[in-house]
Formats: structure tokens, C-alpha cells, sequence
């Protein structure tokens, strides 16, 4: 379904427009880092790519060929689990995916056991702690084998040791060929993560860039002022 | 206050000595209450599940509505379902005037809107939290309106107390389309209201502390398992 192409999109809710005439060709490949300040428009632009806000103008595409499936998934900065055990928390998502019972269940434990849960198959996804939740949500998504995974700022919410734990599994993820999209405003996640960097700034594109360059030589004001901006509290 | 005294001793020799009569009304009033609850149920947390994930013109129309009737004077209802039951009325060719029957369907019809009402209102909460989650999974309305009742099942549990409690309580509907009769379709309201007319107030009253201490055990009962798998489940 890759490359995924944006044509002017922008997006206004009650005439504040949020994302400003944005164009851009995301390719196959590489891990795509969305970066901004608060307010950027990081989580809407993720969310219109994944297809849960339509925009108010301009085209969102997938150009390449699909191979059968749901083949995208999104994984919240805050999680919601069901109520229901962790494994029955992936089977869910499995069984909308049309794939059956006894696959479902397979495909989950093996998840989980990558994921470092298997103990916890069986726990009641809602009492286990923010670390354990996020990775399990990841392992919901993963478990899909999507082509195209969506993160939106999947460590926000957690302490360092649990969000390397989730930065590993999200390495995992993209060696297994998935196409990561992510945003974060933790630029050390950006440059241990990101491949390239979407820089985004009052709901526009402001800069484009491979990690590198992006953090030795940002083109653009604005992100070198984010970059100095936020460094101090790395 | 002689009354109060005489009423707790009446109360306590009926219960007592189990008296037969008694028995019967407390086992009949539980079985209308209840299957009217169960019909409730069945019929209510649908519409309301429904509802609360639906957008459609005049859905604020029709949650007013709901709400309104939430309010419904149980002998108006009891009139109607008398009209519709009485030999010359629409269903009379079933003859379930002045049946068991005809209580339940009284009392389901009270209650239908109060779990419709109350679970629309739970069930919409829980649908901001999930909403974004299940779109992304791929989940369609009906499937997200499924899940969402199982995963606010716990919270519904207070909603089916309520009409529990409204059907237990109420003695206008059943006393019109049940007619009060000794042995088949007297309960415990229409004994009471009876008791109280012919001037035993102490049989009444006991009858009266009788029913008021099987609502507060179901209700206490019913909570306390809520409560219990609340806090295993999260």
C-alpha cells in the first residue's frame, strides 16, 4: 500500500486550521519520526494519514499495491485495553481482522512471547501497569502484521526503563518490516528511532530531513530553535 | 409508634414462620421483577448500546425522549398495557389480563427506558474513551456497540439495579393489569396497598419491611460483586 501521499492536506475544526496545506510522499523503508512542539499538529497529521480524521481539503493516498487485509495500525500514547485478559486483548483485534479463533490465539501467544508477557497472557489487561499496557498494545498491532505501523508519542506517558523496553520492541517491529511512522517531541527518541524527520511546526511541513543532518544542520529556523529549545532537558 | 412495634413483630413472626401465604407473594413479586428486569435487559442495553455509537438526525430528540420516560407514571403504563390486554383491546385473544404475565409485560415496559436511558449514558462515556481504538481496529458499529456493553458491564450492573429497584417498588401497573389477586397476582406492593386499605397496618408494614430488606439484599448483593470483579478485572 506504500508509498502514502499527501496532497495539500489541511484540516480545520471550527475554522482553526490545525494542519496547513501539507504535501508530502512517505516511502517504504525507513523510520519516519513526525517532530514538533506541543501543538503542531503531530497527532492530527498521524491521525489523518491513518484514516480516522478526514481532511478538510487536499488527498490522502496509498499509491502502491495492497495485498489483501487491514494492512495499518495505530498505537495511542495512552492505551485503552479492553476488559479482558491481556492475550484476549490481541485475539480481539485478530478476530476483526477476520482471521479465526484458534490462529488468533496462536499468532498472540507467540506476540507476547516476543514481547516479554507470556507470564502475563492470562492477567486482566487493565490491571497491568503503563509499561506493560503500551507493550501490550503494541503487541495488539504487531500481531496484525500490518505493513504500515502508526505510533503516536508511544512513550509519553512512561517512566525511562519501560519506554527503552517499548523503543526495543519498536526496533523489533520495523527489522521485522514494518513501515514505522511515528511522532514524538523527545528528540532523543527522534535521533535513536528516526530515520528520517518530519519536522512540523503551526501545522505546516517546515523540514524534511535524515536524522543526521536534521540534528548537525536543520535547514529551517524553526527547528533549530526547537533543537536548541529542547536540548537542555534531554 | 405502637404501629412500628406491632409492624416489626408481624414482620418478624411472618418471616419466622415462614408463612406459606407469605412465601408465595415474596416469590411472585421476585419472579414478575425479575423477568421484567431480564426483558429490560435484553431489549434496554441494546437500544442504549446502540445509541450511544450512533450519530443520526434527531438522536438528541430521542435521548430526551428516553429520558422522559424514564419518568412514565406506572399507572398510566398500567392502563395501556390494561387497554392493549382487555378482551376487546388489540392482544386480548391471548387472555393475559390479570396473569403474571401481564405484570411483567406492565412492569418490562416501566423499566425498558430506564436501562436504555441509564446504559446509552454509560455506554457513551465509555465510548469516548474507546472510540479512536476500535475505529482504528477496524471494528464496525454494531461490533464496537458489542463490546463496549461487555466492557461497561460492570457499570450496567448499577443500571439493572435501578430498574430492579423501580420494578420492585412500583404498584400502580401491576396492581391494574394484575388485579390483586389472592394467590395468583398479589406481590408485595399490591398486599401492602391492600393490607393498608383494610386497615391492618401492622400485616402491612411487616410486609413493607419485608420488601424493603430483599431490595437493599439484592442491591447490597449485586454491588458487592460488582465490586469484587471490579477490582480483579480493572
Amino acid at each position: 500500500m506504500l508509498p502514502l501521499i499527501l496532497e495539500d492536506v489541511s484540516f480545520a475544526v471550527n475554522g482553526r486550521t490545525i494542519i496547513d496545506r501539507i504535501s508530502v510522499e512517505i516511502v517504504a523503508g525507513p523510520r519516519t519520526v513526525i517532530l514538533g512542539p506541543n501543538g503542531a499538529g503531530k497527532s492530527v497529521l498521524m491521525r489523518l494519514c491513518h484514516g480516522l480524521l478526514n481532511p478538510t481539503a487536499g488527498v490522502i493516498a496509498w499509491r502502491g499495491p495492497t495485498k489483501g487485509g487491514r494492512r495499518q495500525a495505530m498505537v495511542f500514547q495512552r492505551p485503552v485495553m479492553l476488559r479482558r485478559s491481556a492475550l484476549a486483548n490481541i485475539v480481539y483485534g485478530l478476530r476483526l481482522a477476520g482471521i479465526s479463533r484458534t490462529e488468533s490465539e496462536l499468532r498472540a501467544r507467540d506476540v507476547l512471547e516476543v514481547v516479554g508477557l507470556a507470564a502475563l497472557a492470562d492477567r486482566p489487561a487493565r490491571v497491568l501497569s503503563g509499561g506493560e499496557q503500551q507493550r501490550l498494545a503494541l503487541s495488539r498491532a504487531w500481531a496484525l502484521g500490518p505493513e504500515v505501523l502508526f505510533l503516536d508519542e508511544p512513550t509519553a506517558s512512561l517512566d525511562p526503563g519501560a519506554a527503552r523496553d517499548i523503543e526495543n520492541i519498536i526496533s523489533a517491529i520495523h527489522a521485522s518490516g514494518t513501515k514505522i511512522i511515528m511522532t514524538t517531541h523527545n528528540l532523543g527518541q527522534a535521533r535513536r528511532l528516526g530515520d528520517e524527520i518530519l519536522f512540523l511546526y503551526g501545522g505546516r511541513l517546515v523540514e524534511r530531513a535524515p536524522v543526521g543532518r536534521f540534528f548537525a544542520a536543520p535547514a529551517s529556523a524553526e527547528a533549530a530553535q526547537f533543537i536548541k529549545g529542547e536540548l537542555p532537558w534531554q | 409508634m405502637e404501629d412500628m412495634q406491632l409492624a416489626f413483630g408481624e414482620a418478624a413472626r411472618l418471616i419466622v414462620g415462614l408463612d406459606r401465604e407469605l412465601v408465595a407473594i415474596v416469590a411472585l413479586s421476585l419472579q414478575v421483577s425479575l423477568s421484567a428486569v431480564s426483558i429490560a435487559i435484553v431489549i434496554g442495553l441494546p437500544i442504549g448500546a446502540v445509541i450511544a455509537v450512533s450519530r443520526f438526525p434527531g438522536r438528541q430528540m430521542v435521548i430526551a425522549l428516553l429520558n422522559g420516560f424514564m419518568g412514565l407514571p406506572p399507572v398510566v403504563v398500567g392502563l395501556l398495557i390494561y387497554l392493549l390486554l382487555s378482551r376487546a383491546g388489540p392482544l386480548g385473544e391471548f387472555g393475559l389480563l390479570f396473569t403474571p404475565a401481564a405484570m411483567v409485560i406492565a412492569q418490562a415496559v416501566l423499566i425498558i427506558p430506564i436501562a436504555a436511558a441509564l446504559s446509552r449514558q454509560v455506554i457513551e462515556d465509555a465510548w469516548r474513551e474507546y472510540e479512536e481504538q476500535l475505529r482504528s481496529l477496524g471494528a464496525s458499529l454494531f461490533s464496537s456497540a458489542l463490546t463496549l456493553l461487555w466492557d461497561t458491564r460492570f457499570s450496567l450492573v448499577t443500571v439493572v439495579l435501578a430498574g430492579f429497584g423501580r420494578a420492585a417498588a412500583e404498584v400502580g401497573a401491576v396492581m391494574i393489569v394484575g388485579g390483586n389477586i389472592d394467590g395468583v397476582t398479589r406481590v408485595m406492593t399490591t398486599a401492602i396497598a391492600l393490607e393498608t386499605s383494610k386497615g391492618d397496618l401492622p400485616l402491612a408494614l411487616g410486609l413493607g419491611i419485608i420488601l424493603m430488606g430483599l431490595v437493599l439484599a439484592v442491591n447490597a448483593g449485586a454491588y458487592l460483586i460488582k465490586e469484587m470483579a471490579q477490582r480483579r478485572y480493572g
